[in-house]
């Protein structure tokens, strides 16, 4: 039984790169150009494992240590995340704070390893990306606990799976969960959608395409970085979208037939899907004033706040 | 007409007068003669020295009166080492004594921020210390500092994330908020200028193609008017229609670039993807024309090097029909993005007064709601005959520079079209005869960016003394630091692609 779990991590660790392929290639496709191969991260991260990395003088353990943990910290998150409502491989109470603090280890290495370069560039992504992830946090944290108390009942009803645990949490959300508490998750998955936005440096919010150092957030802090150190921070963004993907795709079609494979597929295709409706939003519209993003990740919190307010109240 | 007084000595575009003519003035009659053109409303187009003999320059002021569509030379000797500023009392005076200043050794007294705009060895010996010595390294001065415990600096450049050309740009910024960006120029400078002193030759011609590679065509066509005004040639009715026709695709083909541009730095896609293939089937009916998509080898002095016949204008008015056609849509597909305008209202304004103290010209300075052209006001060759309207629009922001752009766009096209259906006859060139001696002119052509000025005085040999090219971007880089004040540091690369101007140029 255990054993199929591991399938999960493992299944994210092998196609994650693909999600990337798919947002350029609907990107593409908007543009009306061909586009780039769907497996050109593949290629992208073969070709820089094999390279040598290159080190400013100015940097120190910390600089190289950045890439590790980061790709560290986003394969562990894969363990605890569950996928089609069966239990991930570690689950226990509270793991969602687990779950977030990873997100934020990871987070945290990316922006001393920045400021480590002393670069005023990477200083003022690691700045920007700090500030934006302080509101970023609390949205994530309160929609995923207001999706909790609606599956709380769900393992009332038998279901053994710890508190608040993410595998609890996503086991008891159904199509019937959508019936009686739909305008919860609709908040909690909106709030969710904002905030996947904004963790994985799209737009709205940065631009992952960008060559103006100036305008960017998260791509900025990586600039020093090369070869296989660079290729672990692509990887392990490539990852992190996947995290996301799959909590989204977790509430947004929660098939609950029973056969684990069945279910699994369903988030599958939910996580497959998401990519492309990112590159829908990022061909079609501009990205934010920076002085606006506050105000989105804001309106994210705030939509967060009244799925808990609704839930405590229901 | 009390502007009318006989002795005053003023020239119009594309004509060339004896320098005998022109009244060498007193330094203070000078200094008053500029100062009170300019209250008058006119402007500088080019402020420079020229050495006549011994240690003596000669410094030349020459103000654009674009409502008299008439320049006013001025000059002064000098055989001292300074000389009270202008820029005090003239901001536009500004780089122009720092160019003086960094060629000639020249110190006006009382310029406010006196330091190198190229970081090049003087023209001349000053003090007995030998030209080597006096080289200086690239970029390494005292900057503009903003003094406190929360102020950072941030350097950009010289090399740059994108293939783009090098400059240095310094900012002193509170958090995301700029509070001054100093522009530090002259990786590019090649020395055309002394070059060109003792031409025209057989190379001239393509050094003022290669001064600023993207307005090749404008460059060529102020040179060429030069060497024609000098010369006193008239070119055909033909060649004049030709080289408006490829003026103005140069301008389509670079402000479709640069609302592609625009839009990319936004991050909106669309408009990105359209304009980049646009842009590239504008260049392709200029490469149509002389096998150059950068218009090299169209224009050459006593008309132009290709001809269009009746087959090539049928197949050019085609492909600029799609090309409307498409750009319509790309281009309005951003004015009805909201995410879009939020981002271009209201980003790197500069009001009127300032564009025009700082002595703004081309779209920057049109965008600000001045009414300033040089195919309005002094026009030469074909625009003489068949008028563009001036677009401009009053927010001086990022918009407006980008809603400019666009209007000259459609303008340029409808304008492209009627001289395609009603090419004239004509010899396609005319070689022009030996230059007279002592001869001034002026030559101003609005190029894609703005008033491109040459200047040529030819010694007694009839060859060039002194030739003097200020391209737009002079005028303008000052602007762009103004319109990043108090903006935020993320948008500016928004603001400095809504300027877009030329490195090269400049540096020369």
């Amino acid at each position: 039984m255990k054993m199929i779990f591991i399938l999960h991590p493992l299944g994210a660790l092998l196609l994650s790169p693909l999600l990337l392929g798919i947002v350029n290639r609907t990107k593409a496709f908007f543009a009306g150009r061909k586009g780039l191969p769907l497996l050109q991260a593949y290629y992208d991260l073969a070709r820089l494992f094999q390279k040598s990395a290159v080190y400013s003088r100015t940097t120190s353990w910390v600089f190289r240590a950045g890439p590790m943990v980061g790709l560290a910290a986003a394969m562990t998150a894969l363990l605890v995340l569950p996928i089609g409502g069966g239990a991930a491989c570690l689950n226990f109470t509270g793991d969602l704070i687990f779950l977030i603090y990873l997100l934020g280890v990871m987070r945290f290495f990316t922006v001393v390893a920045a400021l480590d370069t002393g670069s005023a560039f990477e200083g003022m992504g690691a700045s920007r990306e700090v500030q934006f992830s302080i509101l970023a946090e609390p949205a994530l944290l309160l929609s995923l606990l207001a999706m909790g108390e609606i599956g709380e009942s769900a393992i009332d009803s038998g279901i053994p799976l710890p508190h608040l645990s993410l595998s609890g949490i996503y086991a008891g959300l159904s199509f019937s969960a959508w019936m009686h508490s739909g305008t919860v998750l609709l908040l909690a998955a909106s709030a969710l959608f904002i905030v996947l936005l904004t963790e994985n440096a799209r737009i709205p919010v940065d631009d992952p395409n960008t060559h103006l150092e100036l305008t960017m957030i998260h791509e900025v802090m990586v600039l020093d970085h090369s070869g296989p150190d660079f290729a672990m921070i692509l990887y392990s963004s490539a990852i992190k979208l996947w995290i996301f993907g799959a909590l989204l795709a977790g509430i947004l079609v929660p098939v609950r037939s029973g056969d684990f494979l069945l279910d699994g597929a369903a988030t599958l295709g939910g996580i497959f899907l998401l990519p492309i409706g990112i590159g829908v939003i990022e061909s079609s519209m501009a990205r934010l004033r920076l002085l606006r993003v506050p105000q989105l990740l804001s309106g994210a919190g705030v939509l967060a706040i009244l799925a808990i307010v609704l839930v405590l109240k229901g | 007409m009390s502007d009318s007084v006989p002795e005053i000595f003023t020239l119009s575009s594309g004509q060339a007068k004896h320098i005998r003519n022109a009244t060498v003035l007193g330094m203070d009659a000078f200094q008053d003669a500029v100062i009170h053109a300019i209250e008058e409303g006119g402007r500088i187009s080019a402020l420079f020295a020229q050495p006549i003999h011994g240690r003596c320059l000669r410094l030349w002021a020459m103000i654009s009166q674009d409502s008299l569509s008439r320049i006013l030379p001025l000059c002064t000797d000098m055989d001292e080492s300074s000389y009270p500023s202008l820029t005090p009392l003239c901001a536009q005076a500004h780089w122009f004594e720092r160019e003086i200043h960094e060629q000639w050794g020249l110190v006006p007294k009382g310029h406010p921020w006196l330091k190198a705009i190229r970081f090049h060895a003087p023209y001349r010996q000053t003090h007995g210390r030998s030209v080597a010595d006096k080289t200086p390294e690239i970029g390494v001065a005292d900057f503009f500092q903003v003094e406190g415990e929360e102020i950072h600096e941030v350097a950009v450049g010289p090399v740059h994330a994108g293939i783009i050309e090098p400059g240095h740009f310094r900012f002193q910024c509170h958090g995301e908020l700029v509070l001054h960006l100093e522009i530090s120029l002259g990786y590019q400078y090649r020395g055309i200028e002394r070059r060109l002193a003792g031409g025209p030759d057989k190379r001239t011609i393509h050094y003022m193609e290669t001064l600023s590679g993207d307005a090749s065509v404008g460059h060529a066509i102020a040179y060429c008017q030069t060497i024609e005004a000098l010369s006193e040639t008239r070119i055909s009715a033909r060649s004049q229609a030709v080289r408006g026709i490829a003026l103005e695709l140069e301008r389509i083909a670079n402000h479709v670039g640069d609302m592609g541009a625009l839009a990319g730095d936004v991050g909106y896609l669309p408009t990105l993807s359209f304009c980049g293939r646009i842009r590239g089937d504008i260049l392709n009916m200029t490469g149509l024309i002389c096998g150059n998509r950068f218009g090299r080898g169209a224009i050459r002095p006593g008309g132009v090097g290709f001809d269009i016949d009746a087959e090539m204008s049928s197949v050019l008015l085609s492909r600029l029909d799609t090309a409307e056609k498409d750009l319509t849509v790309a281009i309005n597909l951003l004015w009805k993005t909201s995410s879009v305008m939020a981002r271009f209202e209201g980003t790197g304004a500069v009001s009127r007064e300032m564009a025009e103290l700082m002595g703004l010209v081309g779209p920057a300075a049109r965008a600000c709601g001045i009414d300033r052209d040089v195919r309005k006001d002094m026009p030469e060759g074909i625009f003489r005959f068949s008028q563009i309207p001036v677009s401009t629009w009053n927010t001086g922001d990022v918009l407006a520079r980008a809603h400019v752009r666009w209007l000259e766009i459609q303008r340029s096209i409808a304008f492209v079209r009627i001289q395609l259906h009603n090419l004239p006859a004509g010899q396609l060139q005319i070689p022009p005869p030996p230059l007279p001696p002592d001869r001034l002119t002026v030559s101003l052509v609005e190029g894609w960016r703005g008033e491109i000025c040459h200047v040529a005085l030819t010694d007694s040999q009839g060859r060039f003394s002194s030739y003097k090219i200020i391209d737009p971007s002079f005028h303008n880089w000052f602007g762009l630091a103004y319109a990043l004040r108090n903006q935020q540091i993320s948008d500016f690369p928004l603001c400095n692609k809504s300027f877009n101007l030329s490195y090269c140029g400049h540096d020369l």
